[in-house]
């Protein structure tokens, strides 16, 4: 034994962790970061908005006292009567319509953020760990892409392909791609050079899992400020989209489709805008303080008020 | 002591029961630190990381760093209690009275402005110069440090300068204010044994010509035995022993100093050295009584009460500890040489002709070296001699080399991604910072896991038994396998390291400086650990390191690096008696070495 030279008492048996500090096994880096978020005030008022907004998105339409496509009374008519909030330029119950069509919204900003940082994840690691003539080919097409403004790029295809769901959710998500993918290059960056990732190299694990089980639990932080951030964004673009009339079809309900239906009426009838729209306001707003906590308790901004 | 003295009893450093705490707790960083500098002496502070050397250090420039302060005693330099005085008279003093020689002079240097700004910018506060005598003072100071003062010079930038001379020109800047005290924290940790023999040498001149009082704040045992007339050594923010330097050195008192000299490899000894188990009580987990109790192989009944008081123990000479007497004689004399280990002759590595390069920069040339079956053989290079790329050359992590590397009788390919998975079991490469090398966001017993899952799949449930076997085997416990890699210490990482390496069942472990980021206990039980498990496992060890001293109880033979070439390649006695290559010789001359610093006389003295 490495030991024997000393006497006995030397030898104190096995070394560790008797002197380790004494504290609490530490958590997860990410739910760290989340706990860390949730004791900002801009945290949890982001999070209070966005819990309402999901509620009504989801369970809206199990409130809403009409059918959100049915005839209800004279079109425009103001509030009164069974239309609490009075109907719209076809005579359907705006509050039925609001209350339906938060979910398209939702998900589908939900969809085409998961799409966006998926993707921009894998580029963004690959080409963080690959570095040299990869990580080139990678970054230099993610900038032909941020060359193109996120709404005119996700206009291009949907008005050459026709308005699908599903390709709504691609653009967009392609769109957030190449911008997740800087941020995760960035942060990936400066953890491949530490020993560890060379450690996974040399007893010969696979490249994937050197990218998503070395590097990507080391880079969960900036993973998070990035998908609050985006799906704030996709949020305002999927109703920009809807809006323009390449979201969900009418008769559908749909927030953005509903402003577009109902613009013109505005002086006559508002309520058919301003509900939309202010839940729209109030949803970005909301995960953009979300995200802004985060990206605060990521960087620890505020740890020393703390 | 002169005349002049006694009739001035004021001594340039007076450091009385200082205590500095963490800001809004009661938990001190350092207290009780009584500390006295005499004019051209050099009071050498000993401590391993954290012990709060370095605060005291700054305490005597009146700088606490963010999140502690001052809470009880005085720093009186030269006359003057810094406690009493402004910001602004504050950093009057600072470069006039009192200046200070940084550890890292690349990043003491400002990159953007020239040598002579810089200079210049250290006698602002001298108004009694004009601008010539400051440009003469200039001049002189960079003459002391034996660096061309010309014209041409001055106009450089510090990225124009090797290391070497960037910590000269620290210490021209320190003395060109002709301060009373100076105040040396580590100076010479980053820079080579040849050229950190050369500044601690234009220290101690320095010191010894203007009558400067330093403090030189340092971890290196034998940098300080080379340098400084007395001694203080700290742990876990006391001052456990001072004293004058010899006494100090052969007659130490404390435990912990015993036992500390005992962990450092000298160049001249051939004892092996032994660690010190645990480590030190941080603020705030200090246990009641000794510090050190925890660690002390003396310990007893009343080192649990109260800490104890500093006793006399000689000239000078004082200690806390109740067992002071006790002290000498309580270390046995530890094995000496290396382990036995039958070696069959048969070669585990051979590298014939390896050429290696960075980009278009040849880092290696011609290198042939050879380990044997059981064997352990050191590289020794200083930094930049391409020893990690070699060692990375074989562990297949660099891919840009020529020439063969064989592997018992199999040829490897290049990179390891290449190599069969049989082939990267059995070279397992140790990395140097084990605060990088182990990933923050697994537990030690899921990194152990994956290892033993990769080379050796196995049934979930007899993992956790495999996984604690593999921790035993380098002395931890169990505990370690929910921990995160952040709450360990360096040398319990560094054991995790060796562990997973292990976990491979491999033939040849390639250690990388292993040792060169953790403390002398620790590094001392890292290298035992590594002797243990050479002769209980049969391994083959190649042991690159930059630090002579630490290999002479370890390995068999010794290859010297410089410049991407082998200089010599001996058995390890052959090389420390009669060095052949004249790098050799230089390294074995420049080498800090305590038993060496003791034996010569002081031309002062």
């Amino acid at each position: 034994m490495s030991t024997s030279a000393l006497d006995p008492a030397l030898a104190s048996g096995p070394t560790v962790p008797a002197a380790t500090p004494p504290g609490r096994l530490r958590q997860r880096q990410w739910l760290a970061t989340l706990a860390t978020a949730m004791r900002l005030g801009r945290t949890r008022v982001g999070l209070g908005i966005v819990v309402i907004m999901v509620l009504i998105a989801l369970l809206g339409p199990l409130f809403a006292p009409h059918s959100p496509t049915a005839f209800v009374g004279i079109p425009n008519s103001g509030p009164g009567g069974h239309a609490v909030f009075g109907t719209d330029y076809v005579g359907r119950d705006v509050l039925s319509r609001f209350l339906n069509g938060g979910r398209s919204v939702l998900g589908l900003a939900v969809a085409s953020t998961a799409v966006g940082i998926l993707l921009g994840l894998l580029v963004g690691l690959s080409a963080a760990y690959a570095g040299g003539l990869v990580d080139e080919v990678l970054m230099r097409i993610s900038d032909v892409f941020l060359a193109f403004p996120q709404i005119v790029f996700a206009l291009l295809l949907v008005s050459a392909f026709g308005p699908k769901l599903w390709l709504l959710v691609l653009t967009v998500g392609i769109s957030h791609a190449p911008r997740v993918a800087r941020v995760m290059r960035g942060a990936a960056q400066q953890v491949v050079e530490r020993d560890f990732i060379k450690a996974a190299e040399a007893v010969g694990e696979s490249r994937w899992r050197i990218l998503f089980s070395e590097l990507l639990p080391n880079v969960t932080s900036p993973l998070l400020v990035e998908t609050g951030l985006r799906l704030t964004y996709s949020i305002g673009l999927v109703a920009g989209l809807s809006f323009l009339g390449f979201g969900l079809q009418p008769p559908n309900a749909d927030w953005g489709l509903m402003i577009n239906e109902n613009r013109v009426s505005i002086t006559v009838q508002p309520w058919g805008v301003v509900l939309p729209v202010v839940a729209i306001a109030l949803l970005t707003v909301g995960t953009n303080l979300m995200a802004d906590g985060i990206a605060r308790a990521a960087i620890g901004l505020d740890r020393r008020e703390s | 002591m002169t005349t002049a003295e006694q009739t001035t009893p004021r001594v340039p450093v007076n450091i009385r029961e200082l205590r500095i705490a963490l800001s809004g707790s009661d938990n001190d960083i350092v207290d009780e630190i009584t500390v006295e500098i005499a004019a051209g002496e050099v009071l050498g502070l000993v401590g391993e990381s954290g012990s709060g050397k370095t605060t005291v250090g700054m305490a005597l420039l009146g700088y606490c760093r963010p999140g502690g302060h001052v809470t009880g005693g005085a720093v009186v330099i030269d006359g003057t209690p810094l406690a009493e005085l402004r910001d602004a008279d504050l950093r009057g003093i600072r470069g006039t009275v009192v200046s200070y020689i940084p550890q890292d002079p690349g990043t003491a240097l400002n990159p953007a402005l020239r040598i002579r700004t810089q200079l210049f910018e250290t006698l602002e506060n001298h108004d009694e110069l004009d601008d010539k005598a400051r440009d003469a003072r200039v001049r002189e100071a960079l003459e002391e440090v034996a660096l061309p003062n010309d014209d041409e010079f001055l106009k450089r930038y510090p990225h124009q300068l090797s290391g070497g001379q960037q910590q000269r020109v620290a210490i021209a800047m320190a003395f060109a204010g002709r301060p009373k005290v100076i105040v040396c924290d580590e100076p010479t940790t980053g820079l080579d044994v040849t050229t950190q023999a050369r500044v601690l040498e234009t220290i101690r001149d320095l010191c010894r010509t203007h009558h400067v009082a330093a403090l030189y704040v340092s971890h290196d045992l034998a940098v300080v035995a080379d340098l400084a007339d007395h001694v203080a050594v700290m742990y876990a923010g006391r001052i456990v022993e001072a004293g004058p330097r010899d006494q100090l050195f052969t007659a130490s008192r404390h435990p912990y100093t015993a036992r500390l000299l005992r962990a450092v490899p000298d160049i001249q000894g051939k004892r092996a050295v032994i660690g010190i188990r645990g480590r030190a009580p941080l603020p705030g987990h200090r246990p009641e009584g000794c510090f050190f109790v925890e660690r002390c192989h003396l310990a007893a009944e009343q080192c649990h009460t109260a800490f104890p008081p500093a006793e006399q123990v000689g000239p000078q000479h004082r200690v806390r500890c109740y067992r002071w007497k006790d002290t000498a004689g309580s270390l046995p004399a530890g094995e000496s040489g290396t382990p036995d280990v039958a070696l069959s002759g048969e070669q585990v590595l051979t590298i014939s002709s390896l050429n290696a390069k960075y980009g278009s920069r040849a880092t290696l040339f011609d290198v042939n070296i050879g380990v044997g079956r059981g064997e352990c053989v050191a590289l020794v290079g200083e930094s930049g001699s391409g020893k990690t790329t070699l060692a990375r050359s074989i562990s297949g992590l660099h891919r840009d080399w020529t020439g063969e590397v064989k592997l018992g009788d199999a040829v490897l390919e290049t990179s390891a991604r290449n190599r069969s998975a049989d082939a990267r079991r059995r070279i397992q490469y140790v990395f140097q910072n084990p605060y990088a090398s182990l990933n923050p966001r697994r537990t030690i017993g899921q990194t152990l896991a994956r290892q033993l899952q990769l080379f050796f799949p196995g049934a979930r449930k007899e993992m956790s038994d495999r996984v604690s076997a593999c921790l035993e085997r380098v002395a931890l416990s169990d505990a370690a396998i929910n921990r995160f890699p952040d709450q360990l210490s360096g040398g319990e990482r560094q054991r995790v390291a060796i562990a997973r390496a292990l976990a491979a069942e491999p033939e040849l472990l390639v250690c990388d400086e292993v040792t060169s980021a953790l403390d002398v206990s620790v590094q001392a039980a890292i290298v035992d650990l590594l002797r243990e498990l050479r002769s209980e496992m049969g391994l083959s060890i190649l042991f690159i390191t930059h630090n002579l001293a630490l290999i002479r109880t370890i390995a068999d033979r010794v290859a010297v690096m410089t410049e991407g070439r082998i200089v010599e390649l001996g058995p390890t006695e052959r090389i420390f008696e009669s060095p052949e290559a004249p790098y050799t010789r230089q390294l074995l001359d420049n080498t800090p070495s305590i038993e060496a610093a003791l034996a010569r006389v002081d031309p002062d003295a």
